[in-house]
Parts: C-alpha cells; sequence; structure tokens
C-alpha cells in the first residue's frame, strides 16, 4: 500500500499543516482585493503571500516556498534525502515564468526552465536523482501524487517526494482575466451567483513510501486515474467525460456510502462547477457530500490538488466535512449535498478530485488505514 | 512494447526510421508535412508550434499504424515529456503584456501557455477519453520516459500509449522524438 508519511502546506494561511487545517476549520480566508499591484490595469482578489517575507537572494519565491514546505515536511521523518531511492517530484503550471518580464533580472533567464527550478530544489536537499516536473495544468498535484504510487508500486524508489507550488503573477493574472473567468468578490464555488475563480500562492508536501501492512491511523493513497474529455482544450465537457471516468475508477468497487465526501475542484467558474455536478452525478455519488477549498484559498493551480488532499486527509482526522467558504444557494443543475457549514462525519475514506485546460481530469481515493 | 515511432527535427522527419521527404525547413516543414498528410484538421492552423509538432507526430504515428477509425476509446494514453514546457507560447503571452501602454493580453495566446494542451489536442483530434499527461525534465533521458510510460500501464485500462518527447524552444526550435506503444501481454 502507498502510505502517506509526512505532509506540509505553506500558504498565507499558515506555514504548516496543522496551521492551515485550523485556519480553514475556522472559516478563515487569506482572499483580498488588489487594486493596481502589479501595475495591472484591472482590479482582482487573490490569496497572496507577503513577498517581502521571502529575502533568500538564491532563490526565486518559489524555489524557497518549495524548500520551505519539502524541509518541514522532512524534519517529520528519517529520510536519507541523499540517497537515490529518493525521488522528487515536482507539480506546477507555470513556475519561474515571472522571469519572462524583461523587468525581471536578479535570476539568470535559465530558472524559467522547470527543470532548472526543479534541480535547484534536488540540488538543497543533496539529492542525486532527476527530479520529474508534472505540468499538466490544473490537475498537476493529483497527477503527481498518481505518478508517486506509480514509481513506488514498482518498487524503483523507496520514497517520493511530491510537492505542489505555484506563485501568481502579473503573467497569470493577466491570462486569467483575459479569460474572463476571475471573480470581481470572493469566490463563491457552486454557488446559484458564482462569478468565477480567484487566483492563489502556494506549496504543499507530501511524503509517500510503500508498506505491506499499515495501521487505522495512517494515510493510505488507494488508486487514482486521470482521464481526458476529448471535448476542447478550454472549456470543460458538457457530460463531464473525463471527471465521471476518472471518478468511476477513484471508486472502483467502493460503496459511496463509505466515502465521507468528495472534495470537488470547484472553482467557482460557471462552467467547471456545472461539469462537476453532472461527473458526480453519472458517477453515482449524488448523494455523497461535496466540498471546494477555493474560498480559504483560491485556485493555487500546481498545488492545489496536493494541498487540497493534505487539508482533507486532516479534516478526516478531526471527523469533519469541512463547509464550502462562499457557498450559499446550490447553482448546478444536479443535486448535490454541498453546505457552508462543517458537519461532523466517523467516514474515513475521501475523493480529490480536479479538471483543467487540455480537457484533463483526475480523481484519487484516499482511506485512513487502507481499504478494508 | 514499441510499435511505431516518430522522429521531427527541423531538418529531417524520420517514421519507423524511413526519411519521409519535405521541401521546407523549420517552421515552414510543418505546415508542409500538415498539407502532405493531414489536412483535413483546419484546427491545426489555431495550434501553438508545440501542438502543431506534437499533433503532426501522432498523425503520421497513426497513419504507421493503419485502420484510423477515430471511434471514442479510453484505453489509449497520451503522456509526453519535454525541456522547455510551453516556452514558445509564453513568451508570446507574455509579448502581449509586456508595454503598460500597450497592454492586450490575449485570450487565445494564453491558452496554449500550458505544455500540456497538446496531449488535449491529440486526445481531441482521436476521441481519446483516456488519460493524458505532460512532464518536464530538462534533458531528454529515454530511460526516464520508457520507466515512466511502463509504470502508466499500471493504470487499469491504458493498453497503448503516444509517449515520448515534444520540445520547443522557439518557432524555428524543435524536437518531437514519439512513438506508439502497446502493454506487454
Amino acid at each position: 500500500m502507498i502510505v502517506c508519511v509526512a505532509h506540509n502546506i505553506i500558504s498565507p494561511l499558515g506555514s504548516n499543516s496543522a496551521e492551515n487545517y485550523a485556519a480553514v476549520k475556522s472559516g478563515k480566508s487569506a482572499l483580498r482585493k488588489y487594486d493596481g499591484l502589479w501595475g495591472l490595469p484591472e482590479p482582482f482578489v487573490a490569496s497572496l503571500l507577503d513577498r517581502n517575507a521571502f529575502t533568500d537572494k538564491r532563490y526565486t519565491i518559489d524555489e524557497q516556498i518549495v524548500i520551505a514546505s519539502i524541509s518541514k515536511a522532512l524534519k517529520q521523518t528519517d529520510i536519507d534525502v541523499k540517497s537515490s531511492k529518493v525521488l522528487f517530484i515536482i507539480s506546477t503550471t507555470k513556475g519561474n515564468v515571472f522571469l519572462l518580464d524583461k523587468n525581471e533580472n536578479v535570476f539568470p533567464q535559465e530558472r524559467i526552465r522547470l527543470g532548472v527550478m526543479a534541480r535547484e530544489v534536488t540540488k538543497h536537499f543533496g539529492n542525486p536523482n532527476e527530479p520529474i516536473i508534472v505540468s499538466n495544468a490544473c490537475i498537476s498535484g493529483v497527477c503527481a501524487q498518481i505518478e508517486a504510487m506509480r514509481y513506488l508500486e514498482s518498487g524503483e524508489y523507496d520514497y517520493v517526494v511530491v510537492c505542489g507550488v505555484d506563485v501568481q503573477s502579473s503573467f497569470i493574472v493577466s491570462g486569467f482575466q483575459s479569460f474572463k473567468a476571475l471573480s470581481p468578490v470572493e469566490c463563491k464555488p457552486f454557488d446559484a451567483n458564482r462569478q468565477g475563480l480567484n487566483l492563489g500562492d502556494a506549496a504543499a508536501t507530501i511524503i509517500y513510501t510503500k508498506k505491506d501492512k499499515v495501521n487505522d491511523n495512517e494515510w493510505v493513497a488507494c488508486r487514482g486515474a486521470i482521464r481526458n474529455d476529448a471535448n476542447h482544450i478550454s472549456g470543460p465537457s458538457r457530460t463531464g467525460e473525463g471527471s465521471f471516468r476518472a471518478l468511476r475508477i477513484a471508486l472502483g468497487d467502493l460503496e459511496p456510502e463509505k466515502l465521507a465526501f468528495i472534495n470537488a475542484h470547484g472553482t467557482a467558474t460557471p462552467y467547471n462547477d456545472e461539469m462537476e455536478s453532472i461527473a458526480i452525478e453519472r458517477a453515482g455519488l449524488a448523494g455523497v457530500p461535496v466540498n471546494s477549498m477555493k474560498g480559504y484559498y483560491g485556485h493555487t493551480m500546481g498545488a492545489a490538488g496536493v494541498l487540497e488532499t493534505i487539508i482533507s486527509m486532516q479534516a478526516v482526522d478531526d471527523h469533519n466535512i469541512l463547509g464550502t467558504r462562499g457557498f450559499d444557494t446550490l447553482g448546478v443543475t444536479h443535486p448535490l449535498v454541498v453546505s457552508n457549514q462543517n458537519r461532523a462525519t466517523e467516514k474515513r475514506t475521501f475523493i480529490k478530485l480536479l479538471s483543467g485546460f487540455g480537457g484533463c481530469n483526475a480523481a484519487l481515493l484516499m482511506a485512513k488505514g487502507g481499504l478494508k | 512494447m514499441m510499435k511505431h515511432s516518430v522522429i521531427i527535427t527541423p531538418e529531417h522527419v524520420l517514421v519507423d526510421g524511413n526519411p519521409l521527404m519535405h521541401n521546407e525547413k523549420g517552421s515552414a516543414s510543418l505546415t508542409e508535412l500538415y498539407r502532405n498528410h493531414i489536412g483535413d484538421y483546419p484546427k491545426f492552423f489555431k495550434m501553438d508550434t508545440l501542438s502543431k509538432l506534437g499533433f503532426i507526430a501522432s498523425e503520421l504515428l497513426l497513419n504507421a499504424e493503419g485502420n484510423r477509425s477515430f471511434e471514442p476509446r479510453e484505453d489509449r494514453a497520451v503522456i509526453l515529456f519535454n525541456r522547455h514546457a510551453s516556452l514558445q507560447a509564453d513568451t508570446a503571452y507574455q509579448a502581449t503584456i509586456q508595454d503598460p501602454d500597450n497592454f492586450f493580453p490575449s485570450p487565445a495566446a494564453f491558452v496554449y501557455t500550458l505544455p500540456n494542451i497538446v496531449t488535449g489536442e491529440i486526445a481531441i483530434r482521436n476521441k481519446y477519453f483516456g488519460e493524458t499527461s505532460f512532464m518536464v525534465i530538462d534533458d531528454f533521458d529515454e530511460k526516464i520516459i520508457i520507466k515512466n510510460l511502463e509504470n502508466a500501464f499500471q493504470d487499469p485500462i491504458t493498453k497503448s500509449i503516444i509517449g515520448g518527447w515534444v520540445d520547443c524552444s522557439d518557432e524555428e526550435h524543435f524536437e518531437a522524438k514519439m512513438f506508439l506503444m502497446e502493454k506487454e501481454i
């Protein structure tokens, strides 16, 4: 079984997983309105780290939060990170893309390449392996975990360090603005009045290993799948095709009643949330509680799949189904079970669901103590 | 098991090791390949260079496989690697926002600033509902790529993969080394 041995989240809501979970549980959000930031002509709402807090001139902010997040996760273990049996997988959509700006000249241009950025990280830790970077749009964080599971199953490595990261910049914000995808207010996942998404900064790390036996408190990554809509490069499928197919495989023969919740992508764009409602209904999971983390963190892109998996594991540990911040009145076609309040649960499994540009979708089944 | 392979550079095209003749070099060679070997998919002209390159390589692979049906299927994955992610598209998009006095961010350019879009283009063309994935490593390394694709057969449905390397740093510098791989039974 593929088991989580350590995790960490660095976000505007905290610099470890426990701080982040406590903030989310109490309903905190780092979403703020920014007007004139980075010279952007339109205001936007986002969850941003304080840029002034990153003073290490050797590394970009992305690299600094990746290194900090992995360091904090590693400290919970006795892993020899310099061993060739440890693999690093970085999940990111845009990495150091801000370096394309002609006014940015502190770092060498080659650092814009994701592989060079990732090598800075492995070099920092003295890990000898070539790092793999998963750059599969907004589903990267779940894909990176599925890759980790496969590498461990094949026996090539003893530990895989998965770290998801993205840091917002004028490049990303203006792009989503040009798409008319950003909400002018704090986002409202699955709500009738949702107007789009907010973006966010974060890095999040999970370290996985393979074990023959697990105890009741250990988290097992059971199975995951990645599926394409084969429909459109920037619009979700009207039949939720890829998301439905990924969900079906992640669920497998598990009875839906065993799921505490589905932690959906829930970006709060009109099309994404509607598509997810169709996919969840098609997969026979309309009765399972659904929540979204985007009202707390915004869309943290390459970090989202890792960060939201960690928050969801902690919620199950705490016998809690987290409320969907920003949600008020259901505004999707299929009757999903969504609430803005925390609710109690004694169930021990959940599914993390994501979808992204390029028509890609991913689902991952996590079970505390493994599937019995 | 490797079934077919395609190599495309600005100078050469090889299908299963045999040179495919063409007159143009560089980016014009991609358009020539499209006109000579595909021709019925005008969406091609909207694509960024990375997507054009991956799309043409996939078409040449699938023509080599033969019996194309375009029936929807879930058992074929598209898993590609490269070095420069979406750098050509990123640079093109950055040019639309670089100058504050001429700030017109282009959604058509922005959508290609993700390297996995090429895997989506191939899935859409062929109605593949299977896995699509994109990964970056800083140097081409066949061992890493083959190992990763072999791992991908752990998926319960995947039986074949369009996989390999598809890289482009700008419109005139690109390299595809893609292949069609089938699960060992």
